[in-house]
């Protein structure tokens, strides 16, 4: 039997604040356990929580972005539930009023358009990190009280494919606001999936199963597959799947039961008292709509448009703002787009990925990927050649013409200089220019490779086929 | 100066005396000691009392003697357990948080310090602020000073007591539903309770947080409006604290009498269950109050009946999400041989929590529950507006209201524990100024023939406390001098 499933999504990103949302330690990465803690985020009593104004603004430009509804009146809600990384055993969170309602992300999958449609997207501050030692455990408070934008899909997608590029999309699209750095290997980004199947032709849905706490994509991804797959097997063999919480192992490849709805949480939601409700008035949110960058989407298309480049190239470089950034700011100085989209997607994007760079850090500057082309293009250096100089460029900066004449590898376009390496190719191959008069082609272009080879590849290789062909037609 | 007459000090005469020279607060701070050591044995208000660390603050305060030196320099002040100081203990009066020690001052405390006041000790409370009685502490019951067979009042006895047996010129209280007022009435001293946001939260242990307002409990009307005015404004850690400080008392307040004033007396709170001699008195206090050029009106304050349920469900959710970081994990006590977090939080919690705190966790949690949210929670947020849509209404017709504190004077030790229930009904005329935010002062204006004190409650609007505290001080000096408690086996 064929089945369909449907697969909705929570993504929790972590915002990009100086500040934690309820009081004024630091939000940054890898600092040792515990220093980054004050009364509020450790839930000593007596203290109380300070909205993070900054938080509020991320949240509402993404739902801007993503064309959510931005209510006047949204507030924050007490969620209680003991465990040891919540330092109050409440989160702060928003339970009925979100800050943004509605809007869907549009994106590519499978070579169509696809539209994922929002439930709401919501704040919440982060929980600490639980550490287990030999002999005790151990919490550490430093993330307790990051600002968590929690992303609520529709059940919209219909395959781990179709989420893994929703996941793209998305992630795409927060980079482009710059309202969370996304770093997943920092745990910026965190999903919990809910997934299931039912038989072709079945209108209702099946009974869903959630994963919890999948800080990957591609954990996302082979979570589903499995899952999904599970699910089915469940199905063919007449059994019945129960609605719960599973957990995601990536080592073994399953997902196990965590609980089932009957010991579900009663989060017993009330409205945080020590917070005063957000109010939003139009022109703040205007001014804040007005300050949206360019999106992916539409950058593509302009790229396309703009630059006359194709269509799969503009998608590689719209994927990064900064990318993108870069690419208009070297093509706009040269006059061969085409030419400098395909330095960028190419040895640029291989270079940074081989080294782990973003292209903030390149010392290739744009305008002198521009001149580079432009060398190309005029003849001066080869392409060979070029590579070269883009290769020192990356290592240690520098212009392309000083580099150029440094490691002396302007083309040779003097046609009596390659006249007379020409002549010297043929007098030291005898037999390849015996073996081209008695009919074998192929000798002529191992002749050109000799030729290269004496030029130490500066001769330009179009001067060197006319003179080759010239010379072997006299013999 | 001899001892008696330091501790008949009112703030601004101690100040002053620092200031000038004529003592110093070390002479002061040593005297206020001197009287704890000998009097608190008998009624136990205090809890802690650090006296080294007291008259190293009180020789600081000497140090920075002069015009500049804050307007309660060198001053002693108590504090209730419930509030952050740094370096002391604060206990709440509950044995989960034995070994605490506060990291920080709270705001109300900071605001007293950055006046160079000394804060000399701290006081028993109900725990976590849960009860009327100051009985249901880990550190056992404070007695009333004026009958020690008789409570203080609560949560906030400790320092009522304190207060009126001279043991501390004025300390600090926390009220959630009557918490200063009620004890202040039981003791024969001055409490008020400020409007909701008036004195920045930051620092007090949290009970119920839309109900918790910090409050002064003094010796006399004027003390508590300057101690407000100190306390008060905006503070960038409590995001539900108003803008502006209260005003300062007025020197002209008690002078210029009452005349032009309406003075509201609820109907519903003169109704049955009042003790004849609280109503009694309260009523004399009212007719002074019109001597003075006030005009009483009757005013209806209709749903005040379903306040008690109201109150009780609404203060007990917040407590049990307030309650909850009591874990044993980061602060505190813990307890021993737990196997899994959840053996831990069970076994901290159930030893480290008393019957009247765990009694209100559990109904708070109940009434959140799913299911049952909006038949409790939900209603008694409903009748909460309706009670402050009371007020609204009242107060159109009247500047402030005058009241009882409570129906009956002091209850017998051990009275109420065995029946909560008859506790909290007598929250009845106190838990409304809460629930509406509105302002409330407990004034003595009587003893009954046991000789147990009598207040008179006066009420204001939200931010009114200028009004009451005007009324307050008018109808105090009219009143004259409140007999002193004499203590004495019940
Ligand atoms: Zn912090």
């Amino acid at each position: 039997m064929k089945y369909l499933t449907t697969i909705g999504l929570e993504v929790h990103v972590q915002l990009r604040t100086r500040s934690k949302m309820f009081c004024a330690c630091g939000t940054g990465f890898g600092a040792p356990p515990n220093t980054q803690v004050c009364p509020v985020c450790l839930g000593y009593p007596g203290a109380m929580p300070v909205m993070n104004e900054e938080a509020i603004r991320l949240t509402v430009m993404t739902g801007l972005a993503l064309g959510c509804a931005i209510p006047a009146f949204s507030k924050f809600d007490r969620k209680s539930y003991f465990y040891p990384d919540m330092p109050k055993n409440y989160q702060i969170s928003q339970y009925d009023c979100p800050l943004c309602d509605g809007g869907a992300v549009e994106f590519e999958s499978g070579g169509q358009g696809r539209r994922v449609r929002m439930v709401r997207i919501h704040l919440e501050e982060d929980v600490a990190k639980n550490m287990h030692f030999p002999s005790f455990s151990g919490v550490d408070f430093n993330r307790a009280g990051v600002p968590l934008m929690e992303i609520v899909t529709q059940p919209d997608m219909g395959s781990p494919e179709e989420a893994m590029d929703f996941l793209l999309a998305l992630k795409q699209t927060l980079s482009y606001l710059g309202v969370s750095d996304c770093n997943l290997e920092e745990g910026n980004v965190r999903c919990d999936v809910n997934c299931s199947v039912r038989p072709d032709g079945q209108e209702e849905l099946g009974t869903k199963t959630e994963i919890k706490n999948l800080n990957t994509f591609k954990g996302v991804f082979h979570a589903l597959r499995h899952e999904l797959d599970r699910q089915v097997d469940v199905l063919e063999s007449g059994g019945r799947v129960t609605q719960e919480t599973r957990r995601w192992d990536a080592d073994q490849g399953v997902t196990y039961s965590m609980r089932s709805k009957e010991d579900a949480h009663d989060y017993r939601y009330f409205p945080e008292p020590d917070l005063m409700p957000v109010e939003l008035d139009a022109a703040t949110v205007g001014e804040w709509r007005a300050a949206i960058p360019e999106l992916p989407g539409a950058r593509r298309a302009r790229l396309t448009a703009e630059y006359g480049i194709p269509g799969y190239a503009a998608g590689v470089i719209a994927a990064d703002r900064a990318v993108a950034d870069y690419f208009e700011a070297a093509a706009r100085a040269s006059k061969n787009a085409k030419a400098v989209s395909n330095w960028v997607m190419t040895e640029m994007l291989r270079l940074l990925g081989e080294r782990g760079m973003t292209i903030g850090n390149a010392r290739v500057t744009p305008g002198a990927l521009a001149r580079l082309v432009s060398l190309v293009d005029s003849g001066v250096v080869s392409s060979t050649a070029a590579k070269d100089v883009f290769a020192a460029m990356f290592e240690s900066g520098g212009d392309p013409d000083a580099l150029v004449r440094e490691k002396g590898l302007a083309q040779v376009s003097d046609a009596s200089e390659i006249e007379a390496i020409v002549d010297r190719a043929m007098e030291e191959n005898p037999k390849s220019v015996a073996d081209f008069m008695q009919g074998k082609s192929a000798a002529a272009k191992f002749l050109v490779g000799q030729v290269m080879r004496l030029s130490r590849g500066k001769a330009n290789p179009k001067l060197v086929n006319e003179i080759l062909e010239r010379k072997l037609g006299a013999e | 100066m001899n001892r008696e007459a330091f501790q008949c000090l009112d703030l601004r005469s101690a100040a002053a005396g620092v200031v000038s020279g004529d003592f110093t607060s070390r002479e002061l701070v040593e005297a206020m000691l001197a009287g704890i050591i000998e009097r608190d044995p008998a009624i136990r208000a205090f809890v802690h009392v650090d006296a080294d660390d007291a008259l190293r603050q009180a020789d600081a305060a000497d140090a920075r003697r002069g015009p500049g030196g804050g307007r309660l320099n060198g001053v002693p002040v108590a504090v209730k357990d419930v509030l952050n100081v740094a370096g002391q203990p604060c206990g709440c009066a509950s044995r989960i948080l034995e070994g605490y020690r506060a990291p920080y001052d709270a705001t109300a405390v900071a605001r007293l310090r950055r006046e160079g006041a000394v804060v000399v000790g701290r006081t028993n409370m109900d725990e976590f602020a849960m009860g009327s009685t100051t009985e249901n502490s880990v550190h056992g019951p404070t007695l009333n000073p004026w009958n020690h067979g008789r409570v203080p009042g609560g949560s906030s006895g400790g320092s009522a007591a304190a207060v009126a047996s001279r043991e501390a010129l004025a300390a600090l209280g926390s009220d959630t539903g009557g918490s200063v007022r009620q004890p202040a009435s039981f003791c024969g001293c001055v409490g008020l309770k400020p409007s909701y946001g008036r004195i920045s939260r930051y620092g007090l242990t949290a009970y119920a947080s839309s109900l918790d307002q910090i409050g002064p409990l003094t010796t006399n009307v004027r003390d508590a409006a300057l101690l407000l005015n100190i306390m008060s404004g905006r503070d960038p850690l409590d995001s539900t604290s108003v803008p502006d400080p209260a005003p300062c008392a007025d020197d002209g307040w008690a002078a210029a009498g009452l005349k032009g004033m309406k003075l509201g007396l609820p109907r519903e709170y003169f109704g049955a269950g009042l003790d004849p001699e609280v109503a009694w008195a309260v009523r004399a206090a009212a007719d002074a109050c019109a001597a003075l050029g006030a005009e009483l009106v009757e005013v209806a304050l209709p749903h005040t009946e379903y306040a008690i349920a109201a109150y009780y469900i609404i203060a007990t959710a917040e407590a049990s999400a307030n309650l909850a970081r009591f874990d044993g994990v980061r602060y505190g006590r813990r307890a021993d041989g737990a196997s899994d977090p959840y053996d831990l939080y069970t076994r901290t919690r159930a030893e480290g929590f008393g019957a009247e705190v765990k009694r209100r966790i559990i109904l708070g949690t109940y009434v959140l529950s799913s299911g049952y949210y909006e038949a409790y929670y939900r209603s008694a947020q409903k009748v909460r507006t309706l009670i402050r849509r009371d007020f609204e209404r009242a107060f159109g017709q009247c500047d402030a209201m005058l009241a009882p504190v409570a129906p009956t004077a002091a209850y017998r030790l051990g009275e109420t524990t065995d029946d909560p229930l008859k506790m909290y009904l007598g929250d009845i005329l106190t838990v409304t100024a809460n629930l509406a935010g509105i302002c409330g002062l407990s004034v003595p204006c009587g003893l009954t023939d046991d000789g147990l004190p009598v207040g008179l409650q006066v009420l204001g609007p939200f931010l009114g406390e200028e009004r009451v505290l005007r009324v307050g001080a008018a109808y105090e000096t009219a009143r004259g001098p409140f007999p002193e408690p004499h203590g004495g086996a019940a």
